[in-house]
């Protein structure tokens, strides 16, 4: 079974208008470069050169940032989901 | 007219149009509004500016939306007060508070709310929209009512009941959400996706909602007779207030309007939500998210979204970040009201807080012209307050009792 990725608006350009993706991965970081793998380019937006998470991208992994759980080693079980959310947002 | 040239990526610096949009297409950034500065420094004078309403509005050519009738419930322009009485209690000289409970709501949320509605009218929008720890939702539920629009207002559901009497009263469709406030504001920007069509105020029309904070600092600036302070304390939830604030003093100066001056700008913080703070104290270059635990509701933004950029105006400008108690809150609330008869709310107790630790420290000075930001009004969260302030004596309806209980309460005698 595979891990649906929630995809904003500003990146559905990438995944030809699409909000949900289903990729395969153990990982944050595997979800991730699957994701990249299938819609080439989306990888550049997430990650900067030293491929850590850009400082505007948030994920979530079942609604928990993943920040405040392993980051990108996060283990992601099949059937979970994982949302891509700019961080330029509230307050 | 308009001076707004359109939108910019504070981050990379690709341009946009002046529509409705937030975020950098590429790097997820923040948009910025771009003016033309050396028309508006051709075109703005101290009499324009004077001769305008008694409202945000009158500085409607450095704000991003030019409406003949914007979305208005009579924001801004509040008192800015002289506090002698509490700056000689925390050993400062010349303070200043800028009484932002004055606000339509009671917040200075009333500034950006009717720059955000008003843009997103002009836009075509139908619904206003939020995610709110309280203030917010208060002034969207307000405004949207004035502008005829339906609204859809999210808060998180352990808010005071204060703030959600004041919200739904309006009419709108207020959601109160099983989460945090950093659970709601993840849900808005996801519900932005699927709802284009709604006006997210401090989501998808940020953009233009946080230019109105900058009011505070043309206001401040006109108020003390066009000169900026020298110190500025200002209270950080999401960050974006205190980086407009000293994006306002740069733009007066770039427009001529006051002498180029760099006002200290420090930021106050709960201890029990304190990311910038504790990146100030810490020499850290990113904001680590917390997890919010503090009275301080309204300022209980875990993950705050301009918290870098906040830092770095602090750092920028020579300024300080503290946090403060829940306890040294509420001294901050009575020490306020005491001396000068303002009542604010629990972030008004962390700006005094946090202005009375910074001047015990020396990183506010007496030789300083200081003002601190008091941004939202003690009525809506009286409940911070129950049973720390009450009657002194309860007594029977006799001048006897009075006499036996008050007599020896004034302590001065007869009155």
């Amino acid at each position: 079974m595979s891990v649906t990725v929630r995809i904003p608006t500003q990146l559905r350009t990438l995944t030809g208008g699409t909000g949900e993706v289903e990729v395969e991965g153990a990982t944050v970081r595997e979800v991730l470069e699957a994701l990249d793998a299938r819609h080439p380019g989306l990888g550049e937006r997430l990650f900067d050169e030293d491929g850590k998470l850009r400082r505007f991208v948030n994920v979530f992994l079942a609604d928990e940032d993943v920040r405040f759980l392993d980051g990108l080693d996060t283990p992601v079980a099949p059937g979970q989901s994982l949302s891509v959310v700019p961080a330029v947002a509230g307050g | 007219m308009s001076f707004v040239t359109g939108l910019r990526c504070r981050e990379c610096g690709r341009p946009y149009p002046a529509e409705a949009l937030h975020v950098c297409d590429f790097c997820f950034g923040p948009l910025e509004v771009a003016y033309d500065y050396e028309q508006l420094a051709a075109r703005l004078t101290r009499e324009r500016i004077a001769a305008g309403p008694r409202t945000i509005w009158r500085y409607r050519d450095l704000l991003p939306v030019d409406d003949a009738a914007p979305v208005d419930l009579g924001a801004g322009f509040t008192p800015l007060v002289r506090a002698d009485r509490l700056a000689a209690e925390l050993g400062l000289g010349e303070l200043w508070i800028k009484d932002d409970t004055a606000n339509p709501t009671g917040s200075f949320k009333d500034r950006v709310v009717s720059v955000a509605l008003t843009k997103a009218r002009q836009l075509g929008f139908k619904v206003a929209a939020c995610a709110s720890t309280g203030n917010l939702a208060n002034s969207v539920a307000a405004h949207a009512a004035r502008a005829g629009m339906a609204s859809v207002v999210l808060i998180p559901e352990d808010l005071e009941e204060a703030k959600v009497t004041m919200t739904a009263v309006y009419g709108g469709t207020v959601v109160a959400v099983s989460g945090s406030y950093d659970d709601v504001n993840r849900l808005c920007a996801e519900l932005t996706s699927e709802h284009p069509s709604w006006a997210f105020v401090n989501v998808n029309v940020r953009t233009y909602y946080a230019e109105g904070s900058k009011t505070l600092a043309f206001e401040v600036a006109e108020q003390l007779g066009w000169r900026a302070p020298d110190h500025v304390v200002v209270p950080i939830a999401s960050g974006s207030q205190l980086t407009k604030v000293a994006k306002g003093f740069t733009e007066l100066a770039e427009v001529g309007l006051i002498e180029p001056a760099a006002p200290r700008i420090s930021g106050a913080q709960a201890a029990g939500c304190a990311p910038v703070a504790t990146a100030f104290l810490t020499g850290a270059d990113a904001v680590a998210p917390v997890k919010p635990r503090t009275i301080a509701k309204s300022l209980s933004i875990g993950n705050p979204a301009d918290g870098w950029y906040a830092l770095e105006a602090i750092r920028r400008s020579g300024g300080s970040c503290a946090a403060v108690t829940d306890e040294e809150i509420l001294e901050g609330i009575s020490l306020l009201a005491r001396t000068e008869g303002i009542f604010a709310e629990t972030a008004g107790g962390v700006t005094i807080a946090t202005l009375a630790k910074l001047a015990a420290s020396g990183q506010v000075r007496s030789d300083e012209v200081v003002v601190a930001l008091v941004t939202g009004h003690g009525l809506k969260t009286v409940e911070a307050l129950s049973g720390s302030v009450g009657p002194a004596v309860t007594i029977a309806p006799s001048l006897s009792a009075f006499d036996a209980a008050v007599g020896e309460l004034s302590g001065e005698g007869q009155p």
